[in-house]
């Protein structure tokens, strides 16, 4: 256990934001659930008493009859926006105060930096470099996300849950943000800023980081093992392999939406378009996971060798 | 409070003297005496006025409207000022509390002003130039007054920014505030996060270090491998593209991390993202107060309550 090594990547300036991460994103994560969950038992009560779901007011908040349903802006919301922002100028002054902005030797083309990372927010994006080649992880996959964002209102047809935190009536949304938010961003995040060593290689908290280290990993591609040689062999064999992920990865998708009455209800309000453009967003996102088992579990290269692209 | 001026002149020192001479013509100081005891009086009412400030002129014509305990006047205040107009003059009671918004959108902008404050700052003591660029961050580390704590607080206050827009994302979707009708003021949002971590990434670049020289590398590397458009990319080179023209060439302005790259990411950086961002985030407030002020806490909705979908 090299606590050095530790505490050197722990405090290292441009690091501090990830280890704020830590804590920040597993805080906000509890913030909101916690009233999801809060807001699911005011639902459970009010969908079994029909009557006091006529009369109650309908939120966890307290409430009694002869209160404002609004408040003046000024004071009741300037001053918190005043306070906001004094307290945040005096974090961010303390911060600058104790800490440092990083800056390295003069920019210098002949020597490269070991491990040469990207700034913190893009280190997912390079750690998919290690699953996908360039043209995947650092255009295809960063534009897919982007557009993938934007089209979340249009194709999410449940119109429960809108301003208000709610667990039980949208739990397939729910989890598919968590995953793709917390299990890949901001895990890819971590992993690629304190795990990564020289060389990007995977070094555990708390290992040294050897610039010597060597590792023998051979990877191998799909077709390899199962010994197909040839060219057109390979293309086909690819293909088919990764159009059985896709129907299969479209299959738990279906099954995953499909579980329960609710979800059939909200699948039967979606369109085929959106159907169609929430199964392709899934199916890529979830062929990331897929890919990083293959390449860290079995050591897997390529799936599909084919000499224009490689996936 | 101007009542009664120039109205004390009948025995100012022109004044013809009156009737036929009975009285002493009097002496030119006393006049000036009681000349002086009128400004005085004058004065003091005009201080005593002073302690009322709201009631002069000049207070009005800058505030324009009333400023006391009145509803009315609380209304006023916020919707006819600037810089709080785009709050609307009353909210959702339980909007106010920290649990519901996290005020994540809120601080983001103020963090934004405070990089766009400090920037402005910092781009007294830049040179984007390859031969000055790196000397001028020490320069400002070593000899400009405050230097050292304007540079860290415009980097890690970017990295606050970079947190808060995911946080605030974060929040907008536990929500589901992105439902109907706020759908476009999500595509907006996006926009305004995509164009914060190119802010962020653009300014890596400026101190001209190895940090920020070998991040761009990398990041700009993928570029050489956009398909099509790319020569390392899938069909890049059937397209016709060399390391001369590609996608990458244009964002560095040649085929390798140098000067021109440095101008471009400053120029990007501190002139037309900014002004992009801008401009995304007008039409991003705008929109909130269209789409009906923010979305909750709303009261909760029962399944049993679903109303069918239009069809078109």
């Amino acid at each position: 256990m090299d606590l050095h090594q530790l505490w050197t990547i722990l405090s290292t300036p441009d690091n501090v934001p990830i280890v704020l991460l830590l804590f920040v994103i597993p805080f906000y994560t509890w913030y909101g659930l916690r009233q999801s969950f809060a807001n699911d038992r005011l639902i459970a009560q009010l969908e079994k008493d029909p009557v006091m779901a006529k009369t109650h007011h309908r939120k966890t908040q307290p409430w009694r009859p002869g209160w404002a349903r609004e408040v003046h802006v000024w004071p009741y919301l300037l001053r918190i926006e005043f306070l906001a922002a004094i307290i945040l100028t005096v974090i961010l002054m303390v911060w600058s105060i104790t800490l440092n902005a990083p800056l390295e030797e003069p920019a210098n083309p002949t020597l490269t930096m070991n491990p040469s990372k990207a700034p913190w927010y893009f280190l997912g994006l390079q750690e998919m470099l290690v699953y996908f080649d360039p043209w995947m992880a650092g255009v295809v996959f960063p534009s897919l996300i982007i557009v993938g964002l934007m089209v979340i209102p249009y194709i999410d047809e449940n119109p429960l849950g809108n301003g208000y935190y709610t667990y039980k009536q949208r739990k397939f949304a729910i989890w598919t943000f968590l995953f793709g938010f917390i299990a890949l961003w901001v895990s890819m995040i971590v992993i690629g800023t304190l795990i990564r060593g020289p060389g990007w290689m995977w070094f555990w908290p708390g290992m040294t980081w050897d610039h010597n280290r060597l590792t023998f990993d051979v990877n191998r591609d799909l077709p390899d093992i199962f010994g197909i040689k040839n060219r057109i062999g390979k293309i086909l064999f690819g293909g088919i392999v990764v159009g059985i992920y896709c129907v299969a990865a479209w299959i738990g998708v279906h099954m995953a939406i499909v579980r329960d009455a609710f979800g059939k209800k909200i699948l039967a309000r979606m369109s085929l378009l959106q159907y169609a453009t929430m199964q392709l967003m899934l199916i890529l996102m979830l062929s990331l996971p897929v890919k990083m088992i293959l390449r860290l579990v079995f050591r897997i290269k390529y799936v599909w060798v084919t000499p224009w692209f490689n996936i | 409070m101007a009542e009664g001026n120039g109205t004390n002149g009948t025995s100012g020192p022109n004044g013809t003297p009156g009737g036929a001479g009975s009285d002493e013509p009097k002496s030119k100081i006393s006049v000036l005496l009681e000349d002086s005891k009128v400004v005085k009086e004058k004065a003091l009412e005009e201080i005593k006025a002073l302690k009322q400030p709201e009631k002069t002129d000049l207070w009005k014509s800058i505030l324009r409207v009333k400023h006391d305990e009145t509803p009315r006047s609380r209304a006023l205040g916020v919707l006819s000022n600037v810089f709080l107009h785009l709050h609307p003059a009353k909210i959702n009671r339980d909007a106010v509390a920290y649990n519901y918004t996290w005020g994540m959108g809120g601080m983001t902008f103020y963090i934004y002003i405070t990089l766009v404050f400090t920037g402005t700052l910092l781009m007294f003591y830049y040179h984007p130039s390859k031969v000055v660029a790196f000397r001028d961050i020490l320069y400002l580390e070593h000899d400009v007054p405050f230097g050292k704590i304007l540079r860290n607080m415009h980097r890690w206050g970017a990295h606050m920014m970079v947190i808060m827009v995911e946080l605030h994302m974060f929040r907008v979707y536990l929500t589901g505030s992105y439902k109907k009708p706020r759908e476009f003021n999500w595509v907006v949002g996006v926009l305004l996060l995509v164009l914060t971590l190119l802010l962020s990434f653009t300014g890596y670049l400026l101190p001209d270090d190895q940090l920020g020289f070998w991040a761009v590398t990398v990041g700009t590397n993928m570029a050489r491998a956009t398909p099509l458009l790319g020569h390392d990319g899938p069909f890049g080179p059937q397209m016709g593209m060399t390391a001369f023209n590609d996608v990458r060439f244009g964002l560095l302005g040649g085929s390798i991390v140098d000067s021109n790259a440095l101008l471009r990411a400053y120029i990007w950086h501190c002139i037309a993202i900014p002004i992009i961002a801008t401009t995304f985030m007008i039409v991003h407030f705008w929109r909130v107060r269209k789409d009906g002020g923010i979305s909750g806490p709303a009261p909760v909705m029962l399944e049993s309550e679903i109303k069918e979908p239009r069809k078109i």
